[in-house]
């Protein structure tokens, strides 16, 4: 019961996000506010984190390729497709629903709290407009850049920590990120990507919209939004990979 | 002048307002007073449509707001200016752009006649050179300060204020009342005030509905209210012991000047 209402007041909310801006100029600042607030401000955790996992994958596989009857080439081969198929896209979507999320749930939630959002509204301000669709655009639209950037510095980490550590040298990690490419992979996580980020403006903007209460109330909304975008960004992950990879 | 009547509203089946009924004229400051709780807020926000009542009439200037669809309300309600109980600055806006704001949003104004508007606000509020700072830098007096200019960007026919001062120490206080009721009388304003504190009932009470438990209990002015023969009045008033020792005065002095 409680699942279909949140289910129906979250759709009731995408309805007036997308209703007609009162100015459209206000709603383009605000977009380019948040362009770099959410989508520039994460590049630097995008690219860490990428870096340690694509060093780690090319650890991993080279320690499973047991049989030296493997070419060396498939541990590049491997790193790049994981990258490609599942970490930029889905771990990197889990991550940014923590970092994004929180801040995005935070920041609504508190504004309504603090009657900023009923200040809006007086002033006759779709304020489920004002305040969410420009971040909506905004994670949507940085959302395949940074996957892109993950899978570039994911490679780059293998590259680097690879040959480091003596696992396989720079020539055969290259030829195997270049080994059999399948172009679809990449449409593939990039149309996750979108999906993906549309759930970590969305789902944490409705538990910030709907916060009652005070400061309490809105951290435990911001960890609550975190844990259901996580939830629903595997679900979207599975539906996705099973629709779009057979 | 704002009009309601028989205003019913509850939450959950808990009765929040039970048939309220009152005018409210232009010109001059009319005060909601009341213990917290009592519906204050609740009545507010249903008069602006935050919360629609369960049953009852509301109009503005004969317009009836009850009857109004959406696009409707949110037009009239560029009429309206607000000041919440905190202030409701947005924290990510400086002082300057938070009076912008309305200006932003609803005219087509240039940046030039918009500064223009914003610093002639700020002057009516006696803030200078704080255009740059953001709502968290500056003091709770300001704040409120700025959010009645902020309120009277658009020029509003009707100006509400949540509970203007509270929070603040009390000169700061008689402060803000008086600058409400002399923005009110210069822009002949239909002013509404919810406040529970009794130095603003006697500064600036022109007209004063006292709320207990969601239902009107007593209508009158600050020139009547310490005379009144309401026992639930006056133990809200005189909960206050400075007002109790004026009743006393009074009642050994009948002339003393309120
Ligand atoms: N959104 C709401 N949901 C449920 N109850 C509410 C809501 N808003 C106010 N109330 C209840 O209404 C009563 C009056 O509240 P309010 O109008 O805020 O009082 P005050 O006179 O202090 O402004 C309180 O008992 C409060 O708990
Ligand atoms: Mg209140």
């Amino acid at each position: 019961m409680k699942f279909l209402f949140h289910i129906g007041r979250y759709f009731w909310m995408l309805g007036k996000v997308f209703a007609r801006p009162e100015k459209h100029k206000m709603y383009v600042r605000q977009l380019f506010h948040e362009i770099d607030a959410l989508g520039i401000n994460s590049i630097g955790i995008v690219v860490i984190i990428s870096i340690f996992i694509g060093g780690i994958l090319t650890i991993q596989l080279a320690y499973n390729l047991v049989n030296p009857l493997y070419p060396k080439t498939l541990i590049g081969l491997g790193t790049r497709d994981t990258l490609i198929l599942e970490f930029s896209s889905t771990i990197i979507g889990l991550i940014l629903a923590g970092k994004i999320g929180s801040n995005i749930t935070s920041e609504i939630g508190s504004m309504k709290v603090t009657e900023q959002i009923d200040s809006l509204e007086i002033m006759g301000v779709n304020s489920v407009g004002y305040l969410i669709l420009p971040k909506i655009i905004a994670v949507v639209f940085m959302m395949p850049f940074l996957v892109i950037l993950s899978i570039f510095f994911g490679l780059t980490g293998g590259l680097i920590v690879g040959p480091a550590v003596g696992v396989v040298t720079v020539p055969e990690y290259i030829e195997g990120i270049r080994f059999l490419f399948v172009p679809y992979y990449v449409t593939f996580t990039l149309i996750k990507s979108i999906f993906f980020g549309f759930l970590i403006a969305s789902v944490p903007a409705y538990f910030g919209y709907f916060v009652q209460g005070g400061a309490l109330e809105v951290g435990k909304a911001s960890t609550r939004a975190v844990v259901n975008t996580n939830i629903l960004i595997l679900l979207f992950d599975l539906i996705l990979t099973r629709l779009l990879l057979t | 002048m704002i009009e309601v009547r028989n205003i019913i509203k509850s939450f959950d089946g808990n009765t929040v307002l039970k048939d309220i009924s009152a005018g409210f004229e232009p010109g001059r400051t009319n005060l909601i007073i009341g213990r917290s709780g009592s519906g204050k807020t609740v009545l507010l926000k249903c008069i602006l449509g935050l919360y629609d009542p369960d049953s009852g009439f509301i109009s503005y200037d004969g317009r009836d707001f009850t009857a109004m669809k959406n696009r409707e309300r949110k037009r009239l309600r560029q009429e309206v200016g607000m000041v919440f109980q905190g202030g409701a600055l947005f924290d990510s806006l400086t002082v300057e752009e938070n009076v912008r704001f309305p200006l932003d949003m609803f005219t087509n104004m240039s940046f030039r006649e918009k500064l223009k508007r914003v610093e002639f606000c700020l002057e009516h509020v006696n803030i200078s050179k704080a255009n740059h700072l953001y709502p968290s830098e500056i003091s709770g007096g300001m704040q409120k300060r700025v959010a009645i200019a902020r309120a009277i960007a658009l020029n509003p026919k009707y100006l509400f204020c949540d509970e203007p001062n509270s929070g603040l120490d009390p000169e700061t206080a008689t402060l803000i009342d008086n600058l409400i009721h002399d923005l009110t009388t210069e822009f002949n304003m239909t002013t509404i005030i919810n406040t529970h504190d009794m130095n603003s009932v006697i500064e600036i009470g022109e007209s004063v509905l006292f709320i207990h438990k969601g239902e009107k209990c007593w209508e009158g002015s600050k020139h009547d209210i310490l005379t009144a023969e309401n026992r639930i009045l006056n133990d809200f008033i005189f909960a206050n012991k400075l007002y109790a020792q004026m009743k006393q005065t009074q009642k050994t002095s009948p002339d003393t000047p309120v």
